[in-house]
């Protein structure tokens, strides 16, 4: 909650609003009133093997495979990795890399299926009767089917359900705040899929073995509101929807628990901590559809939008589907293009390459004209605060960019920048145009590689030894062999020796007595 | 034969004692110093530097005929470690130490004939390969000592550039150009 304040009284606006935040034209009618459309299958598929955060998922077919619908085509590796299916059967005609979604256009190995239109399913996953499974069982479920947090970062979901094993934890929140501008595809969702979002929260509320679900929605998704309100339990568990004031970033995992229950989550705790686990709405849709249906996560919703797309619409799409295929399924570009950015316009990133696909946590293709962009001169910080109001986490993002650009990481790490979500907030509140949102994945990463060149060195150091201690055994042992060899070659000798001295005997018996004969 | 003996003997018991004698009569104390520097060092004996081995280094830092940035698979953190136990001279280092980027061997599999002999060179067993074999290496284990590359009969091995993952990519350092054309590369300032 904001802080106490008489003059936050007077203002209700303000009630109920977590700290900072800031509150841009939200731009959502664009799309938020149109019907879900459901996109064919397009002419190729590209299936990024790294499509969440954790490990990269291992191959399991190869090249001119035919594949099936829902078949699992990469396993999970380790603890934290999601399982990847066929969205759709096929021939896999490469297996290779290729652009990943990413703002650095890095290449990611990617599985390439061309469809070949029949849609046929493979065996579907097991089914399970939520009601009567092991809390376990549901959990395995879910990995198995390879669900991840669907609202952008992609968490594999059932990594985060493991949580309740460590923490108690009592109240599930589905994230319905849907707080970035444009993004209107878990609004579209939450209005045309209720039940089975419900349904879904159910399953992992009996999974967590929580007391209460509660769905925070943020005032401007009344639609939504209404249809989820219709609903009192989920499989049993007390159901709730919490109307939360529309504020940017009341998405964030943190801030909506705060915003709902009041409870404060400490920087760099988890919000399982505080006895919360928090869920995307599309992820409890996505569980519904592997528990009650066996079907894996091989398509999502997304929201095609901004003034650059002919007919913004939200699109249920196969995961893989390369991102011009759904501009040009959506009518193509109109107007000059600025940027097409991927997710929404406040956290998104620009794509690299048109033909990058979509992939689990993608939510939006945003076409931006240059009507909507706003490229300013960056020009001196002149130390108005604006940013360290905007901040929902209570940094100073200011004094964070002046030490990053003196080249101070470590000193801006220790006033809070790993405390710093990328909201984007500070940004976009400068009067000043100074990217520093920028600036502070910069010095992150820069951090974070210098951490990894330290770690280096010492495994250098590691490796240098067991070297040195190898050769020095090899020369050792090169040593006792030469020794053995030489004993044994003695031994041999001797026993050489001995035998000739026993075979000797007679003559030299003769010899002495010749000896002794001759004088 | 038994004089010749005896004498060679007694020559080399002589030599043997009076070169004992001396090393202990002209002892000379390692500095402490070398042995500091030696520890910061990687340790790798890879001769990236002209010296030969760490030890080798480690002395000529310690006299001042080598500088603290010499270590080049050691990179910018062990030659901040060394300024700060080094005495850098006047005038012998100015400005800041350009961070280098992080190479890597890598390995033309055209050429290589599998010689095996970066495999027995490279001082952090970063190459893997058999005998007759293509042989590969291991990037997160290669220090770019270019140890490899000296040894390769064939030039099979060339230094790059560490390339760049999704994992460790990051975006670059905001330029401060103020009324210029400064870069919003991201999307923040939307809407």
């Amino acid at each position: 909650m904001s802080f106490l304040s008489l003059s936050n009284l007077l203002k209700p606006s303000t009630w109920g609003t977590v700290r900072g935040g800031v509150h841009p034209e939200y731009r959502k009618a664009l799309t938020s009133e149109a019907e879900t459309l459901r996109m064919p299958i397009p002419q190729l598929l590209r299936v990024p093997l790294q499509q969440h955060s954790g490990a990269m998922a291992e191959p399991l077919v190869q090249r001119d495979d035919y594949v099936l619908k829902g078949q699992l085509i990469g396993k999970a590796r380790g603890t934290m990795s999601a399982n990847i299916h066929a969205p759709t059967s096929g021939r896999v005609i490469a297996l290779g890399a290729f652009t990943a979604p990413h703002p650095s256009g890095l290449p990611v190995p990617t599985i390439t299926i061309r469809p070949d239109g029949e849609d046929k399913w493979g065996p579907h996953l097991p089914r399970l009767r939520p009601e009567m499974a092991d809390p376990d069982e549901i959990a395995a479920h879910i990995e198995l089917a390879g669900i991840v947090g669907l609202g952008g970062a992609a968490f594999p979901a059932a990594v985060k359900l493991n949580q309740r094993k460590r923490h108690a934890v009592d109240t599930l929140l589905l994230n319905g705040a849907e707080c970035e501008p444009y993004l209107t595809c878990d609004d579209r969702l939450m209005r045309e899929n209720a039940e089975e979002i419900v349904d879904g929260a159910g399953i992992m509320g009996r999974a967590i073995g929580v007391k209460q679900i509660i769905v925070g929605i943020e005032s401007n998704k009344p639609d939504a509101i209404t249809a989820l309100r219709r609903f009192k339990f989920a499989l049993g568990i007390p159901f709730s929807v919490k109307v939360v004031p529309a504020q940017y970033p009341m998405g964030s995992a943190k801030h909506l628990v705060l915003a709902v229950t009041g409870k404060e989550v400490p920087a760099r705790a988890r919000t399982a901590e505080m006895g919360v686990l928090v869920y995307n709405v599309g992820t409890a849709h996505a569980v519904h559809l592997a528990v009650r249906y066996g079907e894996p996560l091989i398509s999502r919703v997304i929201t095609v939008s901004g003034r650059g797309v002919a007919r913004p619409s939200n699109v249920k799409v196969l995961i893989g589907t390369p991102i011009s295929d759904i501009i040009d399924f959506c009518g193509g570009f109109v107007g000059e293009i600025d940027r097409v950015i991927l997710g929404g316009p406040m956290m998104g990133h620009p794509v690299a390459s048109l033909r990058v696909p979509v992939v689990k946590g993608t939510c939006g293709v945003l076409a931006m004209t240059v009507s909507e962009t706003r490229k300013s001169d960056q020009m001196p910080c002149i130390r108005c605060g604006s940013c360290v109001g905007a901040c929902a986490n209570g940094l100073t993002p200011f004094d964070l960019n002046a030490k990053i650009q003196a080249g101070d990481l470590e000193g801006a790490a220790k006033v809070g920048l790993m405390d710093c979500m990328s909201c984007g907030s500070c940004a976009y509140a400068c009067p000043s145009g100074i990217p520093l949102l920028q600036a502070f994945d910069y010095a992150r990463g820069k951090l974070a590689e210098r951490q990894g060149r330290k770690h280096q060195q010492e495994e250098t150091k590691r490796l240098a030894a067991a070297r040195k201690a190898r050769e020095e055994a090899i020369a050792e042992a090169k040593k006792q062999m030469m020794l053995k060899r030489k004993a044994e070659m003695a031994a041999k000798k001797k026993a050489e020796e001995a035998a000739a001295a026993s075979e000797m005997p007679p003559p030299a018996t003769g010899s002495a007595i010749q000896g002794e004969a001759t004088p | 034969m038994i004089t010749a003996a005896a004498s060679m003997s007694a020559l080399g018991l002589g030599l043997g004692y009076l070169l004992g004698a001396a090393a202990r009569k002209f002892h000379v104390e390692t500095p402490p110093i070398v042995e500091e520097i030696a520890k910061i060092l990687p340790g790798t004996n890879c001769g990236a530097c002209g010296f030969p081995g760490c030890n080798g280094l480690a002395e000529a830092m310690a006299e001042g005929n080598a500088p603290v940035t010499a270590c080049t698979p050691g990179g910018r953190d062990v030659a901040l470690a060394l300024a700060e136990i080094v005495t850098v001279e006047e005038g012998a280092q100015a400005g800041p130490i350009a961070e280098i980027e992080p190479m890597v061997a890598f390995v033309f599999e055209d050429h290589c004939t599998g010689c095996q002999k970066c495999f027995k060179r490279c001082p952090t067993d970063a190459i893997i390969g058999g005998a007759k074999q293509i042989h590969t290496v291991v990037m997160d284990a290669c220090i770019g000592c270019d140890a490899c590359i000296e040894v390769c009969p064939t030039e099979a091995i060339v230094a790059r550039v560490k390339p760049k993952t999704l994992n460790n990519w990051f975006w670059d350092k905001p330029d401060v150009a103020f009324g210029g054309q400064a870069k919003p590369q991201t999307a923040e300032q939307a809407a």
